[in-house]
């Protein structure tokens, strides 16, 4: 059971620090007393989690040219909330009172009546191409509002990423934790048939909205993979006929390659925590092993000397370890070294091949590819290998990737026979609330972004 | 531009005429079978063509589930290439190593490799010079049977020699 410990949050700092940053000005609305032991909590844990009540009348639109967006945002907000599976919607149709001022005081009997027990409430200002989003969240049952009123400013193209970070919020003054809505998620966009398949590299909104491809497709790649703090991506790319490593910016499209010695491939790189170095794969006279490069000097440094095939390597949050997958037992298993290299320990230990280990953003989960008896699977387990659980089944899952807060996992799954595709899904690491991810094309190797700033 | 990447490029020339130093284009001509390029392969009648080599003399190894050591039937495929690389000694061979779609994809780009490295080996072990010789791995990226029953992944577990007479 993963049992939240930072149960006390602490709004306030997480508003100053919101304010820093560049893209939104947030404002404190003078509100009532907020009232510290907000008993309003959704505490996730591995059990059964019962849905928490909640209403979002449509947010109000301060001026007539403000109310489509109003709407969109609305939605979209409701949309990140519901997707979580922790909320349920108490239809409008139940409503005793709307709210059709956002600065009027709520008649918290009137949702109590409904069983509401989280009530968010929004205005929307659109002035010219500046949009202003104003929201406050209530807690129905203690009468009382569950933090502070939040403003977030930005431009009518940014329409998305406010109503992503107002439903972060929410996210987070419930759960207290972290949200994963304002995100993006950089796969391998995938389109013709399964002989033939186009694979071009493309990024998305972590719910599949602007979409756009990195690559044109006339070319092979694979797995790509964001840098810490989400402004670069590695992946692996048959531009020049054999695999080699690039690294492009996402915001200018720059690239740079990480260049092979004749004769060798390199593929399966990961940043560093730091995002200085890269560590990889690479293969020569047949035999793979792992290495890294520090991206500043282009220094290489061998960690992993074996006839094995040692690949898939992550590192771990505080950049001190590597977790790999090799088959020097005979089938793929997961090993964990210093990220100097030396002596790597096994840690899996079930039956079946175990592979593409991912660490968790907390350091304390390996999410894993798990083959066994001719199924594949998406499961976790702990740094030491105990407590494996398997969250998902079919006849092809693989690749997974963590949401920023460590709560849901992203992988690849492949439907079989001649017509078969692949597409991305996500679940929860409950193994609850599996859903398919909504892309463009066929869609493969999702690598999930930190939280936007 | 490597040499390796100059070879594409100059293959490129002949089926698509043009190529830049940036040429994007599709890296390897054979993986479409039945592909448009069959046309440039020469007459299957001729012992010294492409076409000839593909159909007579055998282009391609498989291989076991997981493995990557070379078969009987291997063998002797591999033993027909070295006697026509031999004979065509203006020939170059690229060895693509590919994978069945059940495993993973990066442990079946190592696993690809190993196949080709394997039947690469065993060229030079008879006396192929290995400078004639390059390998690539497409993993399971490129399956020439599609189906997801062992009658294809068997055919999918291969070592192809695509050789060409150009220079690297």
């Amino acid at each position: 059971m993963i049992q939240l410990t930072n149960a006390n949050w602490n709004n306030q700092a997480e508003n100053e620090e919101l304010v820093l940053k560049p893209f939104l000005v947030i404002i404190f609305i003078s509100l009532t007393t907020f009232v510290q032991s907000a008993p309003l909590r959704i505490v996730i844990t591995e059990g059964v989690i019962e849905p928490l009540p909640y209403a979002a009348p449509e947010f109000i639109g301060e001026t007539g040219a403000s109310n489509e967006l109003a709407i969109k945002i609305t939605e979209l907000v409701k949309s990140d909330i519901l997707g979580t599976g922790l909320f349920r919607e108490v239809p409008k149709s139940s409503y005793i009172s709307g709210i059709n001022n956002f600065s009027s005081p709520i008649q918290y009997s009137d949702w109590k009546a409904i069983n509401v027990q989280a009530l968010l409430t929004g205005s929307v200002l659109v002035t010219g191409e500046k949009l202003s989003v104003k929201f406050r969240l209530f807690d129905v049952f203690s009468n009382n509002e569950l933090g502070k009123g939040l403003q977030f400013n930005s431009t009518k193209q940014g329409w998305r990423r406010i109503a992503h970070k107002v439903a972060d919020e929410v996210y987070s003054r419930i759960t207290g934790e972290q949200g994963y809505f304002d995100s993006r998620i950089v796969y391998v966009a995938e389109t013709g048939k399964k002989g033939s398949r186009k694979k071009r590299l493309a990024i998305m909104d972590f719910d599949g909205a602007n979409s756009k491809y990195l690559t044109d497709g006339s070319y092979m790649v694979l797995a790509p993979r964001f840098s810490p703090t989400g402004e670069r991506v590695l992946y692996t790319s048959y531009e020049t006929g054999t695999p080699q490593i690039y690294v492009i910016e996402v915001s200018t499209g720059k690239r740079t390659v990480l260049k092979n010695r004749k004769g060798t491939m390199s593929f399966a790189p990961r940043f560093s925590p730091d995002g200085q170095s890269v560590v990889y794969s690479l293969e020569q006279g047949g035999n793979t092993d792992i290495y890294v490069i520090n991206l500043r000097n282009n220094s290489r440094a061998r960690l992993t000397s074996a006839p094995s095939i040692e690949t898939a390597p992550s590192f771990s949050p505080d950049g001190s370890k590597i977790i790999f997958e090799s088959d020097r037992s005979g089938t793929q298993q997961l090993y964990v070294m210093s990220s100097l290299g030396g002596s790597a320990k096994r840690i899996s230990s079930g039956g079946g091949r175990y592979g593409t280990p991912v660490w968790s953003p907390r350091g304390d989960r390996i999410a894993f590819t798990k083959q066994s008896r001719g199924r594949f699977h998406i499961g976790v387990m702990r740094v030491d290998g105990s407590k494996e659980r398997l969250l998902t089944a079919s006849f092809l899952d693989e690749g997974p990737t963590w949401s920023p807060n460590g709560r849901v996992i992203m992988f690849t799954r492949e439907t079989q026979g001649e017509s078969g595709v692949s597409a991305l899904y996500s679940v929860d690491v409950s193994g609850r609330n599996l859903k398919k991810v909504t892309t463009r094309d066929g869609g493969s190797d999702p690598s999930w972004s930190p939280l936007g700033k | 531009m490597t040499k390796f990447g100059f070879y594409f490029c100059t293959i490129s020339v002949i089926f698509l005429s043009g190529c830049s130093q940036n040429a994007s284009i599709p890296f390897s001509t054979n993986v479409m079978p039945n592909g448009s390029s069959a046309k440039f392969e020469g007459d299957v009648s001729d012992p010294g063509s492409i076409a000839f080599f593909k159909n007579n003399v055998g282009d391609r190894v498989l291989f076991s589930i997981d493995q990557s050591d070379i078969d009987q039937s291997g063998k002797d495929i591999l033993l027909a290439q070295v006697d026509w690389l031999q004979v065509n000694s203006d020939y170059k061979i690229i060895i693509e190593g590919h994978a069945d779609e059940r495993g993973t994809r990066e442990y079946n780009l190592a696993l690809g490799a190993r196949r080709a490295n394997s039947a690469r080996e065993f060229l030079v072990s008879r006396g192929i010079e290995s400078s004639r010789i390059q390998t690539v791995s497409f993993g399971k990226e490129r399956p020439v049977e599609l189906c997801s029953k062992e009658n294809c992944y068997s055919e999918n577990r291969r070592a192809v020699s695509v050789v060409s007479n150009l220079n690297f």
